[in-house]
C-alpha cells in the first residue's frame, strides 16, 4: 500500500469510507449474481469485482459539478458517485424506479443529478461524448471536469485516437481513465496492441499520462488527485493508465477459455479490498468490531435495494412508445426552439 | 440425418471453408481464442493456427477495411463481426469500399470478401444491443446481402458466398444460434439467389427472412388451426431480392403480410411491398399489410421488448384484417 499522501488527506474516517465503499460495489454485485441466476437481472451483467479501487480511487477527486462518462461495466463507477443502489437496482431490474427508467438495464446507468453521463455500452462510443462535455464547458466558461472511464480494449479503436487528439489539441477539461484490466474479453493486451504501455499512447498526442496501480485504493485517489488538480489548472486533458484486473468472467455468458486459474489467482493476491483493510489494521486503524459493523449495514443498505426494485412497477406496455423524443411543453424543448 | 444446431452449421460452414480453400481465413474480435463470441469458431483456432483464425484487436474499421484489401490480393476473408451493432463503425469502410471498389475501378478490382455478423433483437440486451440493420446494407448496390434463418441455409450459404467475386455480407439473427434440428448429413453448400416457400398455403402469403421466418412460421400453425392457409416465403437473399417468387406466391394467395424486425419507416418490407404493388397490384384482394418492430429503440424490460417486436399473434392479427378486408 502507497502511503505517499501527496496533498490527499488520508485521516481516519476517511479511509474507513473507501473501504466501505469498495465492499458496497462488491457485495452489491455478488448479489447482483445471485439475482441473475434467479432470473431477476436479465441480458448481459458485466461485473467490476477486483476493480473497486479504481472507481472509488477515482470519484474521491471529483466534485458534484463533474462529469461522469462510463461504460457497461459501471455499476462501481455509479455507487462510487453516489447514484442511490436503490435506482440502480430498480434499474437491473427493469423497473420504472430505475435510474433510466427501465430502458436501459445493467448496461445503461444515466444520473442527472449526479452527472453520471451512462454506461455506454458500445466500446470507445463515450470517448467522443466525454470529449463534447468538455468542449461545452470550455466554451462556456465552466471550471469542471468531465472523466472518461473505458478499458483496455478501447484503445484499439480508431474513437479512441481521435477523441484524445481532439482533448489535446483544443486543450479540454477531459480527465480520461483506462481500466486497463488485460483483457477485452478474450483477447489479452498483447494480442491487440504493438505498444501495451497504454499511457504512451496519450503521450503520443501530448498529454501528460501515468500509468498507476489499479488495485491500490490509495494510490489511484493519490493519482487523481494530482491527474483533476492538473486538468483545473491548465485546462487540458489528462490521462491515467490503473492497471487492474477483472476477477470474474467478462459476462455471464463468458466460459474463460482465454486464461488460466493460476494467473487469476495471482492477481487476487493483490485484491485491493484486504489490502486496504490488511493495512488498515497493521496501522490500528480498523478495530476487530469495525468490519462486522460494516458488513451488517452494507447487507442491510443491499438489501434495502432488493427490495425497492422487487417493489417496484413494469412500466404499462402502452407507453412503449415513450421518451423516443422529446414531447411538446417540455422545457428542453422549449430552450431548444 | 444429424441432430444439430445453427451454431454447428455455422461451424460446419466455416471448417468446410477453411479446408477446401487454403486463402481462406476467419478474422475479427474474440473468434480464436475466445471461441467465438456465440462459440460458432469454437475449436478452429486449434485444428487451423493462430494465422487463419485470426483474433482482431476492436477495430473494426481497421479489421474489415484489412478484408477487403487482403480480398483484393487474392485472398478470400471471411471477416466476422462481432454484431450489426458494431458493424456501425465498419460502415464507412463497407459502403465506401468494399461496395464501390469494383465500380470504381472500372471493373479492373473486384472484392471476393465474405461479411458475418450477428444480427437481431429478443435478448433483453437493450438499445444499443439489439439492433436489425440488414436493410442499411440491403440498400447498397455493389454488395450481396444473405440472411440465413434454416439449418440448411447455415450451413450451406458460407460456401457459395465465398465463390462469389463481390463482397457478401451474411446475417445470422442471435436469436437462432441454439436452434436445433436434423440436417442431412450430405448437406452442403446451396444456391443463395432465390428466396424459398417454407410452407405452401392458398389464403394469405407471409414474406420473412431471419429468425422471423419462424415466427411466421408459427402464425402460420395458428390461422391453420382456424382454417386459414399461409403460404410462407422465407427471403434467404435480402439483395438481390427474389421479386419472381414473391410474386409468384402473391399472385396465387392475392394477399400479402411482410414480416421485419426492422422499424417499419425505410424498412425492407417497405421495399417488398412497394414492389408486389408495382408488379402485382391488380392481382391484390387488400393492401400488403406489415409487421415490423415499434418506432423505439429496444427497451430492456422483457415486456416492452416484446411489444416492440413482431410477434406471431401479431401476424395473426395482420393477416385477419387482410381477409376482413375481403371483397
Ligand atoms: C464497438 C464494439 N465492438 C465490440 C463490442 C463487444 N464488446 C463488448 S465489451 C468488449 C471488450 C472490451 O474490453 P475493454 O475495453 O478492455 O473493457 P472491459 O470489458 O475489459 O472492461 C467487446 C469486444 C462492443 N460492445 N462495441
Ligand atoms: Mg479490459
Amino acid at each position: 500500500m502507497t502511503a505517499r499522501a501527496d496533498k490527499v488527506h488520508l485521516g481516519r474516517e476517511h479511509l474507513i469510507g473507501l473501504l466501505r465503499q469498495m465492499l458496497l460495489i462488491r457485495r452489491f454485485e455478488e448479489r447482483c449474481v445471485e439475482l441473475y441466476s434467479a432470473g431477476k437481472i436479465r441480458g448481459f451483467l458485466h461485473l467490476y469485482i477486483g476493480e473497486e479501487a479504481n472507481a472509488v480511487g477515482v470519484m474521491q477527486a471529483l466534485g458534484p459539478e463533474d462529469a461522469i462518462v462510463s461504460t457497461y461495466r459501471e455499476h462501481g463507477h455509479a455507487l462510487a458517485r453516489g447514484v442511490s443502489a436503490r435506482a440502480i437496482m430498480a434499474e437491473m431490474y427493469g423497473k420504472v424506479e430505475g435510474t433510466s427508467r427501465g430502458r436501459g438495464g445493467s448496461m445503461h446507468i444515466f444520473d442527472a443529478a449526479t452527472r453520471f453521463y451512462g454506461g455506454n455500452a458500445i466500446v470507445a462510443g463515450g470517448l467522443p461524448l466525454a470529449v463534447g462535455l468538455a468542449l461545452a464547458d470550455k466554451m462556456q466558461g465552466r471550471n469542471r471536469v468531465t472523466a472518461c472511464i473505458f478499458g483496455d480494449g478501447a484503445a484499439a479503436e480508431g474513437e479512441f485516437h481521435e477523441s484524445l487528439n481532439l482533448a489535446a489539441l483544443w486543450k479540454l477539461p477531459v480527465l480520461f481513465v483506462c481500466e486497463n484490466n488485460y483483457y477485452a474479453m478474450g483477447t489479452a493486451l498483447a494480442r491487440a496492441q504493438s505498444q501495451t504501455d497504454l499511457a504512451r499512447h496519450a503521450e503520443s498526442y501530448a498529454m501528460p499520462a501515468e500509468a498507476v496501480d489499479g488495485m491500490d485504493v490509495v494510490a489511484v485517489e493519490v493519482a487523481a488527485h494530482r491527474a483533476v488538480a492538473a486538468v483545473r489548472q491548465d485546462g487540458g486533458p489528462y490521462f491515467l493508465e490503473n492497471r487492474t484486473y477483472r476477477f470474474r468472467a467478462h459476462s455471464m455468458f463468458d466460459p474463460e477459455l482465454y486464461r488460466g486459474k493460476a494467473e487469476v489467482e495471482e492477481w487476487k493476491k493483490k485484491d485491493p479490498i484486504p489490502r486496504l483493510e490488511t493495512w488498515l489494521t497493521e496501522a490500528g486503524l480498523l478495530h476487530a468490531d469495525d468490519l462486522p459493523r460494516m458488513e451488517e449495514a452494507i447487507s442491510a443498505e443491499i438489501e434495502d435495494a432488493v427490495a425497492f426494485a422487487e417493489a417496484g412497477h413494469w412500466e404499462p406496455v402502452e407507453d412503449l412508445a415513450r421518451d423516443v423524443t422529446t414531447p411538446p411543453g417540455r422545457p428542453e424543448r422549449e430552450a431548444a426552439a | 440425418m444429424t441432430t444439430t444446431t445453427y451454431r454447428e452449421a455455422v461451424r460446419t460452414a466455416l471448417r468446410e471453408a477453411l479446408t477446401r480453400d487454403s486463402r481462406t481465413f476467419l478474422m475479427g474480435e474474440d473468434v480464436g481464442r475466445y471461441g467465438g463470441t456465440y462459440a460458432c469458431s469454437k475449436g478452429l483456432i486449434d485444428e487451423f493456427g493462430p494465422e487463419r483464425v485470426r483474433d482482431a484487436p476492436l477495430s473494426e474499421s481497421a479489421f474489415v477495411g484489412a478484408g477487403i484489401g487482403a480480398a483484393m490480393a487474392g485472398m478470400r476473408p471471411i471477416v466476422e463481426i462481432m454484431t450489426v451493432n458494431f458493424s456501425l463503425l465498419a460502415l464507412d469502410q463497407i459502403v465506401n469500399n468494399a461496395a464501390t471498389l469494383r465500380h470504381m475501378s472500372g471493373g479492373q478490382f473486384s472484392v471476393p470478401l465474405v461479411i458475418r455478423m450477428a444480427t437481431g433483437a429478443g435478448r433483453q440486451v437493450a438499445a444499443q444491443h439489439s439492433h436489425s440493420l440488414e436493410c442499411w446494407y440491403a440498400h447498397i448496390p455493389g454488395i450481396r446481402v444473405l440472411a440465413p434463418g434454416t439449418l440448411e441455409d447455415a450451413r450451406g450459404m458460407l460456401w457459395t458466398a465465398l465463390q462469389d467475386p463481390d463482397p457478401v455480407v451474411i446475417f445470422e439473427h442471435a436469436a437462432l444460434y441454439n436452434m436445433e434440428g436434423e440436417l442431412p448429413d450430405t448437406a452442403g453448400p446451396v444456391d443463395i439467389e432465390r428466396a424459398a416457400v417454407r410452407r405452401p398455403g392458398r389464403d394469405v402469403t407471409l414474406i420473412a427472412f431471419g429468425a422471423n421466418l419462424h415466427k411466421a412460421m408459427e402464425a402460420a400453425r395458428l390461422l391453420a388451426a382456424e382454417k386459414i392457409e399461409a403460404e410462407v416465403i422465407d427471403l434467404r437473399s435480402l439483395r438481390p431480392l427474389d421479386d419472381a417468387t414473391i410474386m409468384a406466391s402473391v399472385r396465387k394467395t392475392r394477399r400479402a403480410v411482410v414480416i421485419d424486425e426492422a422499424w417499419r419507416t425505410g424498412s425492407l418490407a417497405a421495399e417488398v411491398s412497394a414492389r408486389v404493388m408495382e408488379q402485382a397490384f391488380y392481382d391484390l384482394d387488400a393492401p400488403v399489410g406489415r409487421v415490423c418492430t415499434e418506432e423505439v429503440p429496444i427497451p430492456y424490460p422483457k415486456h416492452l421488448e416484446d411489444a416492440a417486436l413482431p410477434q406471431p399473434e401479431k401476424i395473426v392479427a395482420a393477416v385477419k384484417a387482410q381477409l376482413g378486408a375481403r371483397a
